[in-house]
C-alpha cells in the first residue's frame, strides 16, 4: 500500500513497567479509512499499545508520527483533539445524564448568558447520531439505553471531536448479535466516512467479517500483518497468535494420580438478566488427587465465572451439580466450599485475596484462624508460628511476620494468598491467573508449588490465560470459549495451535 | 521506631496531656479530684456508645440510631420498673425488679440494633440510610412510650447505678471500664474482633476467605444497640427520669469520639483505646471550657474545629486511604 495511506505510525514503541517490557521495539501502521485489526494472546501488548496511541500512558520510548509528523499526548484529550479516539471496553458514560449531556461533558456550548445552549447541543447530537443511524431523542438518559446504544453514544463522543482514528477494544464483547450487525454497519460508514479503525478482538468469525487487514502481537513484539484478507484462514491467523516464547522451560514433574476429589457436573450460569443465555454453559470437568487441571480460555470464555460458581459465590442462579471425594455436596455459599475443603486464589490478590492493611500473619490465618485459638481466644504465638511456617515452606520474602501484606511484592503476596489457603488444609484448590503481574522468578517459584502440592496429594485447579503457563504446569487441559467447553487435550497431545484453535472456536 | 512514628501513634494522648497542662495552668479548678469525676462521669455515657460505634465504623458501617435507642432503652427499662406490664383487658400484670427492668431495656436496645444488621444485610439498605430510619423510629418509640412525658421516681436502687459509688469509683465509670475491658479483648484476641477488622479491610477478600459477613455485621450493629442500651440506664438512673428526648444528637458526639480517637471511617483500621482517648478529648475539653466560662457557643465551635483538626492529622498520617 501506498505511503500516503498511513494515517497513523507507531515506530519502535518499547514500553516497561517496573522491570517487566510489556511492549518492545512494536512499529505498526494504521492504514486510513481501514479495520486494522490487531489479535494477540492475552498480555500479547494489544491494551498497552492501545493505551499508548490513545495517550493514557504518556510514557514510552520511540515515536507517534500522525499523518506523518510527530505527536506526542501526554493526556487522552490531546489525543483526541488530534483526532485518535478510544472505545474502551468498559464504557465510561455517567448514567443519569442525556445522551447530549455525556457527549458534550466538558466541552459544553454556553450562551452568551453563561448559560447551557440546550438546542443547539441537541441539534449537533442528533446529526451525529444520525450519522450512526441511531434514531434515540437526544435528551434519552443514558440509564434508559441498551449497552450496544451506549457504544453508539460513546462512537459518537468520538465524532464529535471529529475522529480520525477510532479505537475499539474488544467492542462486541458485552453486547447482542442484533447490536453486532448494528456496530458493523457503523463501522463500513465510518470507513466509508474516511474513519480508520483500529480494532481488537478475540472473535475469529467476526474478525474474518469486518477486518481489511492484521496486524500480530506476541510477547510484546510486532510480529507480521496479514494483508491480504481474502486468501487468509484460520490457521494463518493462529499462527499469528500463538507461539510466544517462556521465559523458562519448568515442565512439571509427574506426580502419580489418585481417586478422584472433585467433580462438577452439568454447571450452568445463567447471565443475571438474559433468560436464555448463560455465562458458564453445561460445563462438567473432575480433578484427581494429585492432578493439575488447567482451564484455558481467552478474556470473556467463562473461566473466572466458572470458579466462581463452583466456589458458591452465585448459588442463588447457578445449576448443576459438585461432588467432592465422591459426595455429592451441597455449596450455598463461599463458608460452605471452605467447609467442604475448596480454596480459591483470585484473580485480582489486591482486590480480592488480601486486606493488604492488615499484616502477613493475620492474613495467613485468615481462612484458618481457629486453628490458633487457645482457650478460645486468638493466640498471637500460635498465629505467629502458622505464619512463619508458611514463610518458610514458600520462601516468602518479608522482613517479619507483622509487616502490612501491602509492602511486599507481588509475587510474595501471591505467596501469602496461597498460604492463607493452605493453612485451611484444602482437598481442591483453585488458581485464577496465579501469576498475573508477578516476575518471572517468582513465576517459577509458584510452578514448583503447584507440583509439590500436587506430588502431596492436592487436587489443583489452574486458570490461565497463557498458553506457554498452562502447557508447562497442567496434565491435562481443558478449553472453553463463549462460556463452555471447547476442548480437552492431555499435555502430551496439546498444542500451542491445537488450543488456540478450540479457544476461538 | 523513629520519633515521628512515636509521636504518631501517640498523638491522642500526646494532644490529652497537652490539653490537661494547659487547662490546669487556666483554671485552678480543672486539676482537682471532685473535677476528674466529674469527667469522668460524663464522659462514660459517650464511651459506651462510642464502643459499639468503634465497632461499627470498623466494618465500613455507620450507626446514626444509638441516640434514640438509648432514649428509648432507657424509657423501656423505667417504665417497666414503675408500672410493669399492666394489661387490664386481659387481666395481666407483670412487675419488674431492677434487674428485670435493666434488663428489658438492654434487650429492646439489641432487638432495635439486630433489626438495623438485618436491614443491612438481607436488603443491602446502607448503613447510613438503615440506622437514619431507626433513629426517627426509635424515637417515636420513645415518645409513644412515653406520652412525651418524662418518667421519674425510679427509686434509689435504680439511682444508685448512675449515682452510687463502689470502691471509691462512682457506678457509671466502674461499668464504662468493664464494658471497655471487654471491648478491648474481644476486638484484639476473638474470632469475631478479627473478622470486624478483616470486613472493614477488605470486605470482598473476607468473604472469598470463607467468613460469615453477614452475621457478624448483624452483631456489630446489635452490639452497638445493646451498648446504647448501656448508656441510656445509666443516664435514666443518673437522672432518675426518663425523658422522651433524652439522647439527642449523641450519636454525633460518639462519632466525633470515635474519629478522634483515630479509627478511619473507610473501615478496618482504628481501636477501643483510640475511641476512649477521643471521648476523653471531647470530655475533657468540654469541662474545661465550661470551667473558663466560655459561652456554650464558642464551645460548639470549637468541638467542630477540633474533629477537623484530628482528621486533617489523620489524613496526613494515611494518605493513601480513600
Amino acid at each position: 500500500m501506498e505511503k500516503e495511506n498511513i494515517i497513523l505510525r507507531a515506530e519502535n514503541i518499547t514500553k516497561r513497567f517496573a522491570g517487566v517490557t510489556a511492549l518492545d521495539d512494536v512499529s505498526i501502521d494504521v492504514y486510513a479509512g481501514k479495520v486494522n485489526v490487531i489479535v494477540g494472546e492475552n498480555g500479547a501488548g494489544k491494551s498497552t499499545l492501545m493505551k499508548i496511541l490513545s495517550g493514557v500512558y504518556p510514557d514510552y520510548e520511540g515515536e507517534l508520527l500522525l499523518h506523518g509528523e510527530e505527536v506526542k499526548f501526554s493526556n487522552p484529550k490531546e489525543a483526541m483533539k488530534s483526532g485518535i479516539a478510544i472505545i474502551h471496553q468498559e464504557l465510561n458514560l455517567i448514567p443519569y445524564l442525556s445522551i447530549t449531556a455525556n457527549i458534550y461533558l466538558g466541552r459544553e456550548i454556553v450562551d452568551s448568558f453563561g448559560m447551557l445552549d440546550f438546542k443547539k447541543m441537541n441539534q449537533v447530537t442528533k446529526e451525529l447520531l444520525a450519522r450512526l443511524d441511531c434514531d434515540v431523542p437526544p435528551t434519552t438518559l443514558v440509564s434508559e439505553l441498551r449497552v450496544g446504544q451506549q457504544q453508539q453514544v460513546e462512537i459518537a463522543k468520538a465524532l464529535l471531536e471529529d475522529a480520525k482514528v477510532l479505537i475499539m477494544d474488544e467492542p462486541t464483547s458485552a453486547i447482542t448479535d442484533a447490536e453486532v450487525e448494528v456496530l458493523f454497519r457503523i463501522i463500513e460508514s465510518l470507513k466509508k466516512q474516511k474513519v480508520s479503525i483500529l480494532y481488537i478482538s478475540h472473535k475469529l468469525d467476526e474478525l474474518f467479517e469486518i477486518a481489511d487487514r492484521f496486524i500480530g502481537l506476541r510477547d510484546g513484539k510486532m510480529v507480521g500483518t496479514i494483508e491480504n484478507i481474502v486468501e487468509a484462514n484460520k490457521d494463518d491467523l493462529i499462527r499469528l497468535m500463538v507461539g510466544r516464547d517462556i521465559d523458562n522451560h519448568y515442565v512439571k514433574e509427574k506426580s502419580p494420580l489418585g481417586e478422584e476429589v472433585f467433580r462438577a457436573e452439568g454447571i450452568y450460569l445463567p447471565k443475571p438478566t438474559g433468560k436464555s443465555e448463560f455465562l458458564v454453559n453445561d460445563v462438567s470437568f473432575s480433578v484427581r488427587k494429585g492432578e493439575v487441571l488447567g482451564i484455558f480460555g481467552l478474556m470473556g470464555a467463562g473461566r473466572t465465572e466458572l470458579l466462581e460458581t463452583v466456589f458458591g459465590l452465585h448459588s442463588k442462579l447457578m445449576v448443576g451439580n459438585i461432588y467432592i471425594d465422591g459426595q455429592k455436596v451441597i455449596i450455598k455459599s463461599v463458608m460452605d466450599a471452605v467447609a467442604k475443603g475448596m480454596g480459591l486464589v483470585p484473580e485480582n490478590r489486591k482486590e480480592d485475596g488480601l486486606v493488604l492493611e492488615m499484616p502477613v500473619f493475620k492474613n495467613i490465618s485468615m481462612a484458618s484462624v481457629e486453628q490458633t485459638l487457645k482457650n478460645g481466644f486468638l493466640n498471637l504465638g500460635l498465629e505467629i508460628g502458622l505464619a512463619k511456617k508458611y514463610i518458610t515452606d514458600l520462601n516468602i520474602k518479608t522482613p517479619s511476620p507483622r509487616q502490612k501484606v501491602k509492602n511486599l511484592s507481588g509475587g510474595n503476596q501471591q505467596k501469602v494468598v496461597l498460604s492463607k489457603w493452605l493453612a485451611t488444609t484444602p482437598k481442591i484448590l483453585f488458581l485464577d491467573e496465579p501469576t498475573r503481574g508477578i516476575d518471572v522468578n517468582a513465576k517459577n517459584e509458584i510452578y514448583h508449588l503447584i507440583s509439590n502440592l500436587a506430588k502431596e496429594g492436592l487436587g489443583v485447579l489452574v486458570v490461565s490465560s497463557e498458553l506457554p503457563e498452562i502447557m508447562a504446569i497442567c496434565d491435562r487441559i481443558i478449553v472453553m470459549g463463549e462460556s463452555r467447553i471447547t476442548g480437552e487435550f492431555s499435555q502430551k497431545e496439546a498444542t500451542e495451535d491445537k488450543i488456540m484453535n478450540a479457544a476461538i472456536l | 521506631m523513629n520519633i515521628k512514628t512515636t509521636v504518631i501513634k501517640f498523638q491522642s494522648i500526646i494532644a490529652l496531656f497537652i490539653l490537661c497542662v494547659v487547662l490546669a495552668l487556666l483554671s485552678d479548678k480543672f486539676l482537682t479530684p471532685e473535677n476528674g469525676w466529674n469527667i469522668m462521669r460524663q464522659i462514660s455515657i459517650n464511651v459506651c456508645i462510642s464502643v459499639g460505634m468503634t465497632l461499627v465504623i470498623l466494618t465500613r458501617g455507620i450507626d446514626l440510631s444509638v441516640g434514640s435507642i438509648l432514649a428509648f432503652s432507657g424509657a423501656v427499662a423505667a417504665g417497666l420498673l414503675k408500672y410493669g406490664i399492666d394489661i387490664p383487658s386481659l387481666n395481666l400484670y407483670i412487675g419488674f425488679t431492677v434487674f428485670g427492668a435493666i434488663l428489658g431495656g438492654i434487650l429492646v436496645g439489641g432487638g432495635l440494633g439486630l433489626f438495623n444488621g438485618w436491614m443491612i444485610t438481607r436488603f443491602k439498605v446502607p448503613p447510613f440510610v438503615a440506622t437514619l430510619a431507626m433513629l426517627t423510629i426509635a424515637r417515636g418509640a420513645t415518645m409513644l412510650w412515653t406520652g412525651g412525658f418524662p418518667i421519674t421516681g425510679l427509686g434509689e436502687h435504680f439511682a444508685f447505678i448512675g449515682t452510687g459509688w463502689f470502691l471509691g469509683m462512682p457506678m457509671p465509670v466502674w461499668i464504662t471500664i468493664i464494658v471497655v475491658a471487654i471491648a478491648v479483648i474481644v476486638t484484639r484476641s476473638t474470632k469475631f474482633g478479627r473478622y470486624v477488622y478483616a470486613i472493614g479491610g477488605n470486605e470482598s477478600a473476607a468473604r472469598l476467605s470463607g467468613l460469615n459477613i453477614n452475621k457478624i455485621k448483624i452483631w456489630v450493629y446489635a452490639l452497638a444497640g445493646i451498648l446504647a442500651a448501656v448508656g441510656g440506664i445509666i443516664l435514666t438512673s443518673r437522672l432518675d427520669s426518663a425523658q422522651p428526648n433524652a439522647g439527642f444528637s449523641y450519636e454525633l458526639d460518639s462519632i466525633a469520639a470515635v474519629v478522634i480517637g483515630g479509627t478511619s471511617l473507610s473501615g478496618g483500621r482504628g481501636s477501643i483505646m483510640g475511641t476512649v482517648q477521643g471521648a476523653l478529648i471531647i470530655g475533657v475539653l468540654n469541662s474545661g471550657l465550661v470551667l473558663l466560662n466560655v459561652s456554650p457557643f464558642w464551645q460548639q465551635i470549637i468541638k467542630g474545629f477540633v474533629i477537623l483538626i484530628a482528621v486533617i492529622l489523620d489524613r496526613v498520617n494515611h494518605p493513601n486511604e480513600d
